[in-house]
């Protein structure tokens, strides 16, 4: 029969029946169920396996700190393994299976383990699989990894899609129970905005399985209603199905909303969303957890929290089993008995640990006073429990109480240490949580649900008035008051029995002694020995039970003892939830040049640089290797004329009376003279004297300048700039601001260079040889009256220019390029055409200003100005800066013109062993040069500059490559520059 | 983080780019004296390294591009000043 | 060895009769009245290396080691694991090539088992340039006989076919690999060098902050503690994170700030990655733990801090690392992620070094690698603090390299801690 444990009333919808798999079995639930209370429904106990000993496991709790019952959830690409059966809200079509077992779940063969387990105790991996040497990667490592882990990935890529959110409040209410709910509606009545976050699909917290009365309302009701209050406000964001995870620096908050019923309908839709919340306030009202007792055999199916029965019971109409007794230290546990018997169900027996006078009657009950449960038998499912009296009773379900923990870590995010509270046996939140948070209810260990209703109710209020809100005048909710009384009971003595503390990774109570007997005796030491609370739940049933027991088992105080640091997350989050939109394409921003679409019309092939898109070379058809096409555009580009977009060099617009002052300050060579009309190279120092960026600026008018930066530097520079201004000489009249996306800038390059630009340029702009000469600039017009600059200067040796047009005329000046230039054969040229003529001119570029060399090794010592102080100047005089014989770079070409050269060789005396004292220096850049007809390359090599001629051997053991090569200077291709002044 | 922007108001410190102390304010100006090797090399390396309040440079790269002098607490990231680098520079007796 | 040396066979008789015969790891010491030959300042994996060292190579075992809270609780806890040798420059890779030879002969040394995984780590290349960076390294480990291997696009694919190679903003064009690189359990590291230093006869004192030297003349003579003065011969400093602020009790500043370093671990899982993957363009590098848990990082948090907690950009940033170039990991669940303090140098490489005081001795700056450099950083610095002299492979780790200008910057970022 469906759902035998299903009883009447609960909070859920019995007109929406939904299906659903559990290892390949059909059954049902309903609307309100989780996937947990739907299994127990159908009287589903066993649901998994441990990870150490896979011992038989059923479901422990109600809430999201379940040990026990986490499963694969779906399948494919959509599996998600480790979920918690317990805060899996059922859906219909829902897929669950049971993971971490080798054969069946009920007979896995990986039992074995539980039989060895005198062997496999806490920390025996330290202490074998050491001999043979070898055998730790090759045997004993991946049987250990194939038994260890818990669910599977799918290893396919995550279909779904996440998002990221950020919100604003004055007061964030995390946790809608009783005190929750309480705190939010005198908050939100005082006109504060409010969030008020849960984790639970339902707000109320406790109060929707317990059956307290609160305003002659049941519990859930009254939460109900209260949320039904809160929804019609305004100035009220609920976030149901949303965990706070994290409380981080000055009031921010995040959290992750589960939004997966919508995403199974539409793919599209968001699964998570990852919410930044900012504050002003919060009130942490996130309630407590209950903890087991350690006790013998402790860890079978049908052992659960009280809590977590009553949950089942009150909350989803489930009755977990036929033959239900109870064993608690405290008096909230008899409410389970209580509870059941309002359903109309004979409780077996009241175990208290406590000698004291029953708590209530439970009629038909064996009430035992100052016992324990020592054992228990049933291996797939309970069947008995072993009392300290002797007695044995047969019970099919054991509902335990050791206590509440407050959910405390949120107030010891920012270090907080809990403080020991002896009157409710559990660590309490300390007096200094994070900045702007505060404290209510059972979080703060008001364990009386009628103080903790007053507590959050006063607590909304009066943060909403420290914001300067009105108070609220409306009054608590009230509810009668019922004693929480509780003597601390940690393990029990269980002879030979082993006792669980940590469920999911098998820790028991003889590991933590084991590791107090081996010195491990912090509780941090404990925790990383035995593996405790380490496992998918963090421990939140097992970390106390463990400080207790070390209390006990040191003579210490629980105080002494401690905690372990509080980290976020609260629960486990999905890296996708974190990631959110950027993967994929999305990962960065993406950069297109003005050009990108005329050239994706031309077949480009594209290269990023820096987020940038750029053209790496334009293949014609028929040219089938990339060599073919960048061997043309290089020869082409120096026989006539070709056309690279340089957009993407940093364009820095500066301004001001002291320019030439402030250049001065941050270029290494003299730049306080720059005649107006006129362009410079400028090399730039990081202040420790080592190269940062190099480049051109140009004097458009008297006071104002353009500078251009490497591609890769734009922002660098110009973040560096701004640095030198306001922190160093924020009184020189200086303004800057960065061009680069506003100009589109183009080199036009060749001996027919200058032909091209006079068809486009407007007649009355004179660019002749005489009237702009090499290295002239100016403000021109093209086309009929657009605005230009133009520079004369050339990275590829020839004669050039760089003509710079606003964005929006980018896509059309190339065209009329082209066009223009059909008469000469003009090409477009790519990254690598100007990284072949770059090379061939022997300019340094960014493997050779690599953040390691200075402007001596890089053969520009003779353009450092001695007579100013500017940025590098000083460091840069250090000893070893200026040793002889430091790398310094200089070209590398084959002795034999047919060899291969490859960038990254190093290079090495011809009959030296390659070791790394040996080691002369490296290749930094190399190509193929079509105009010398063999490979050549700049590279670094000691005393460089004085071993013109010296014949070297460059070699790459990477890849194989030997060859003698031939230093010389890294100006291989008209080293006298005639080409540029034609 | 959040970092009260003198301007802009607060901000997320995911906008900014920290560089470190302000004592990189402190740029020596002996170049030409005997001193300057030292420092310069104290200027450059060599750090207080507070568990405290320190004054250090965030630049507002995702925003207005100012540099802001931030007083933070590194033991606790409480931020107690903000200011604008070049107002805190100029008191410093920076100039020109 | 003192004690008995585990082995399969003494967890099989432990196991017959109850566990009652196992001893503490390490002895807990009390402070010995009449000092000793050497104070070491910080119970690291560092600390408790060099402590190791002094004893097994030099015979010096009149030793402490202090630590302010237990054994192992700061970076040597609190670290990706990764272990490798794949330094480009000649002042770091033959110091890094000894780490790994003594994390290979590790476990047998120390008769302790660090579960020392030599799985091989991968940096994945998306550029030509990146490339020829990478190959320039790939020559000086090869020069160095730290061995390498070079991956086409192709080898990567076959070999991890759930990296993103097709729909990524960043394709992988190849990849260099270390074959000899991998992962270590970190805890074991310092538990397995406290047990072989204590056996040795050094006195590891847990609880025992430093609170000040006892400087005469420029000498220092012993340290001041919460268990009250102790005397030494010598003091050798080895606090990493804390570094400025126990130097500061001996008026040294440094070339060191502290920075946060944020890593994270998902919830177990059966196997999905079989080594260390290094997405260097993403800021992104993971590994799965024996346990199964996937073990990741990335960039610093950026600013000065103590606090051993980072914010939640960082965390964003890394976990889209993580999905950009690994996409299957969107529903694993971040299960813990934890804060560091790392000892940013200003060229991101470490010092082992003399000091201007004498018989104080320093050693920091590992910025976030000092883990795989635990048994090489040990071993030098017992070196120093014996022989008075720099042992030949930890001789670029001067004080004063700044100001002669002898910078060891891999990255090439300049004197900027938080972009090493």
């Amino acid at each position: 029969m469906s759902q035998i444990n299903r009883i009447d009333g609960g909070l859920i919808d019995r007109e929406k029946v939904l299906n659903f798999t559990f290892n390949g079995q059909i059954l049902k639930g309903y609307e309100g169920d989780t996937l947990a209370s739907a299994l127990l429904a159908n009287n589903k106990h066993l649901i998994g396996r441990s990870f150490k000993y896979h011992r038989p496991r059923g479901i422990v709790t109600a809430g999201s700190e379940e040990p026990n019952a986490i499963m694969e959830i779906g399948n494919g690409a959509y599996k998600e393994p480790n979920t918690r059966a317990t805060v899996t809200q059922l859906y219909n079509g829902l897929e669950a299976n049971s993971q971490n077992h080798r054969g069946p779940l009920s007979f896995d063969f990986m039992a074995i383990t539980d039989f060895l387990s005198p062997l496999l105790g806490a920390g025996f991996y330290y202490k074998t699989f050491m001999w043979p040497k070898a055998f730790w990667e090759k045997f004993y490592e991946p049987a250990i990894r194939k038994s260890a882990g818990l669910g599977t990935l799918s290893t396919e890529t995550d279909p779904d899609t996440y998002d990221k959110g950020f919100r604003h409040c004055d007061i964030l209410i995390i946790g809608a129970g009783a005190s929750g709910l309480s705190a939010a509606l005198s908050a939100a009545e005082s006109g504060a905005k409010i969030i008020l976050a849960d984790e639970d699909f339902l707000m109320g917290g406790r109060l929707n399985s317990e059956t307290n009365e609160i305003d002659g309302l049941a519990g859930s009701e009254w939460a109900k209603k209260t949320v039904a209050k809160l929804s019609a406000m305004e100035n009220v964001t609920l976030m149901s199905d949303t965990t706070v995870f994290g409380a981080y620096d000055h009031g921010i908050y995040g959290a992750i909303e589960n939004r997966a019923s919508e995403a199974r309908e539409d793919n599209d839709k968001p699964r998570q969303v990852n919410w930044r919340i900012y504050t002003k306030r919060t009130i942490l009202c996130a309630g407590a957890t209950e903890r087991l007792i350690a006790f013998g055999n402790n860890d079978r199916p049908g052992i659960m929290l009280a809590s977590a029965v009553r949950a089942y019971l009150n909350r989803f109409s489930v009755v977990p089993g036929q033959r239900i007794s109870v064993y608690t230290n405290n008096d909230d546990g008899w409410k389970t008995a209580k509870d059941l018997n309002a359903k109309g169900f004979r409780v077996v027996a009241v175990i208290d640990s406590r000698s004291i006078s029953p708590v209530m009657r439970v009629p038909g009950a064996e009430i035992c006073m100052g016992t324990d449960v020592i054992d228990t038998k049933g291996r797939r499912a309970l069947k008995s429990i072993q009392l300290s009296n002797g007695k044995t009773i047969e019970t099919d379900t054991l509902a335990v109480s050791g206590g509440w923990n407050p959910n405390l870590h949120f107030t010891c995010h920012h270090r907080g240490i809990p403080k020991w509270n002896e009157e409710i046996a559990s660590f309490v939140p300390d007096s200094a949580p994070p900045v702007g948070m505060s404290v209510a209810g059972r979080a703060k260990g008001t364990m009386v649900l009628a103080d903790a209703i007053i507590e959050g109710h006063n607590q909304g209020s009066s943060v909403a008035l420290e914001l300067g809100y009105k108070a609220s005048e409306s009054k608590p909710a009230t509810t009668s008051v019922v004693a929480y009384n509780i003597s601390a009971h940690w393990g029990v003595p269980s002879g030979k029995n082993r006792a669980w503390v940590d469920f999911q990774n098998d820790v028991t109570v003889k590991d933590i002694k084991l590791a107090n007997q081996e010195g491990f005796k912090s509780v941090e030491h404990v925790k990383r020995y035995t593996t405790l609370g380490m496992a998918t739940d963090q421990g939140k049933t097992a970390n106390v039970l463990a400080i207790g027991i070390m209390a006990e088992s040191m003579g210490q105080t629980m105080e002494d003892t401690g905690t372990t640091i509080f980290r976020p997350p609260y629960v486990p989050v999905a890296i996708g939830a974190f990631a959110g939109r950027r993967r994929g394409m999305e990962f960065y921003p993406t950069r297109y040049t003005p050009s990108h679409d005329w050239s994706a019309e031309q077949n480009a092939v594209f290269v990023e640089v820096g987020m940038w898109y750029r053209s790496q070379w334009f293949p014609l058809p028929g040219e089938t290797h990339w060599r073919q096409s960048v061997d043309r555009e290089v020869r082409q580009t120096r026989s006539s004329v070709g056309i690279c977009d340089v957009t993407t060099l940093g364009k820095i617009d500066i301004k001001g009376e002291d320019v030439s002052e402030f250049l001065n300050k941050v270029y290494a060579n003299a730049f306080a003279k720059v005649p107006v009309g006129k362009t410079r190279y400028g090399l730039m120092l990081r202040e420790d004297g080592i190269a940062m960026d190099d480049g051109t600026t140009a004097r458009l008018s008297e006071n104002h300048f353009v500078m251009t930066t490497t591609t890769a530097n734009a922002v660098s520079v110009y973040r560096h700039l701004q640095f030198c201004h306001q922190c160093l000489w924020p009184d020189l009249d200086v303004h800057m601001i960065s061009v680069t996306e506003q100009y589109a800038q183009y080199a036009v390059a060749g001996p027919n260079s200058r032909k091209l630009l006079e068809k486009i340029v407007d007649p009355e702009c004179d660019i002749s040889n005489e009237a702009f000469p090499y290295m002239a600039a100016g403000e021109i017009t093209v086309c009929g009256g657009v605005p230009a600059r133009l520079f004369r200067i050339s990275f590829s040796g020839e004669l050039a220019y760089e003509i710079a047009v606003p964005t929006r005329y980018g896509d059309s000046l190339m065209r009329v390029l082209m066009e223009a230039g059909e008469e000469f054969s003009v090409i477009p040229y790519g990254t690598e055409a100007l990284g072949v003529m770059r090379i061939e001119k022997g300019h340094a570029a960014g493997p050779e200003l690599n953040g390691q060399t200075s402007a001596y090794d890089l053969g520009m010592g003779g353009m450092i100005s001695g007579k100013k102080d500017f940025i590098g100047y000083t460091l840069g005089l250090r000893e070893e800066l200026q040793r002889d014989d430091r790398m310094q770079m200089v070209g590398f070409k084959p002795v034999n013109p047919n060899d291969l050269l490859l960038a990254g060789s190093h290079l090495l005396g011809l009959r030296d062993k390659a070791t790394t004292e040996n080691d002369q220096g490296w290749i930094s850049s190399c190509i193929y040069s079509p105009i010398l007809g063999h490979y050549i390359g700049i590279g670094f090599i000691k005393s460089g500059h004085s071993r013109k001629g010296e014949n070297v051997r460059a070699v790459d053991l990477v890849r194989g490559n030997d060859v003698e090569v031939e230093i010389c200077s890294p100006h291989f291709f008209d080293p006298e520059g005639e080409r540029l002044r034609v | 983080m959040i970092i009260d922007h003198p301007l802009l108001g607060p901000r997320d410190s995911e906008e900014f780019v920290y560089l470190g102390s302000t004592d990189l304010i402190d740029r020596p100006t002996n170049w030409e004296s005997s001193a300057a090797a030292e420092d310069f090399h104290q200027y450059q390396y060599i750090r207080e390294n507070i568990a405290g309040d320190i004054q250090e440079l965030w630049y507002h790269e995702q925003g207005d591009q100012s540099w802001l002098v931030v007083t933070r607490n590194t033991l606790t990231h409480e931020i107690s000043n903000v200011e604008l680098a070049e107002d805190f520079s100029r008191a410093k007796g920076r100039g020109k | 060895m003192s004690k008995t040396r585990y082995s399969a066979f003494r967890v099989l008789k432990e196991a017959l009769t109850g566990h009652k015969g196992w001893e503490p790891t390490w002895r807990d010491a009390e402070p010995k009245t009449d000092g000793y030959d050497v104070i070491i300042v910080g119970g690291g994996g560092h600390g408790l290396a060099t402590a190791y060292y002094l004893a097994k190579n030099h015979g010096i075992t009149n030793v402490a080691v202090l630590e302010r809270g237990w054994i192992g609780s700061g970076n040597v806890g609190r670290n990706t694991t990764i272990i490798r040798s794949n330094y480009l420059l000649p002042g770091n890779e033959p110091f890094y090539e000894l780490s790994m030879q003594l994390w290979e002969n590790l476990e047998q040394d120390l008769n302790y088992n660090a579960m020392v995984s030599q799985r091989g780590i991968m940096n994945l290349i998306h550029s030509d340039a990146q490339r020829d960076a990478f190959i320039r390294r790939g020559n000086a480990m090869l020069f160095a006989d730290a061995g390498c291997e070079y991956l086409e696009a192709k080898e990567v694919k076959e070999r991890y076919p759930f990296l993103d190679m097709d729909n990524a903003r960043f394709p992988i064009k190849a990849a260099l690999a270390q074959p000899r690189g991998g992962t270590v359990r970190h805890d074991a590291v310092a538990w397995g060098y406290a047990r072989g230093a204590s056996d040795l006869g050094v006195d590891i004192i847990q609880n025992c902050e430093v609170t000040g030297f006892n400087i005469e003349n420029g000498k220092c003579l012993g340290v001041q503690t919460t268990k009250g003065d102790i005397k030494a011969n010598r003091v050798g400093v080895c606090v990493a994170g804390s570094s400025g602020r126990v130097m500061a009790k001996a008026g040294i500043k440094l070339p060191i700030e502290s920075h946060v370093l944020q890593a994270f671990v998902t919830e177990g899982l059966k196997p999905v990655m079989d080594n260390v993957i290094t997405f260097g363009a993403g800021h992104f590098y993971c590994s799965q733990s024996d346990k199964g848990g996937l073990v990741f990082g990335g960039d610093i948090d950026s600013y000065n801090s103590y606090a051993q907690r980072g914010n939640l950009p960082v965390v964003e940033d890394v976990c889209s690392g993580g999905m950009a170039i690994m996409p299957m990991i969107g529903r694993a669940r971040l299960l813990r992620m934890w804060g560091g303090i790392m000892d940013m140098s200003m060229d991101g490489s470490p010092f082992i070094d003399s000091t201007e005081v004498k018989e104080l001795f320093f050693n920091g700056g590992w910025c976030y690698g000092g883990f795989k450099a635990t048994p090489a950083s040990g071993y030098c610095y017992a070196h120093l603090l014996a022989t008075d002299t720099s042992h030949e492979v930890a001789n670029a780790y001067r004080l004063d390299r700044f100001r002669r200008g002898a910078m060891i910057d891999e990255k090439g970022v300049g004197p900027q801690p938080n972009l090493h």
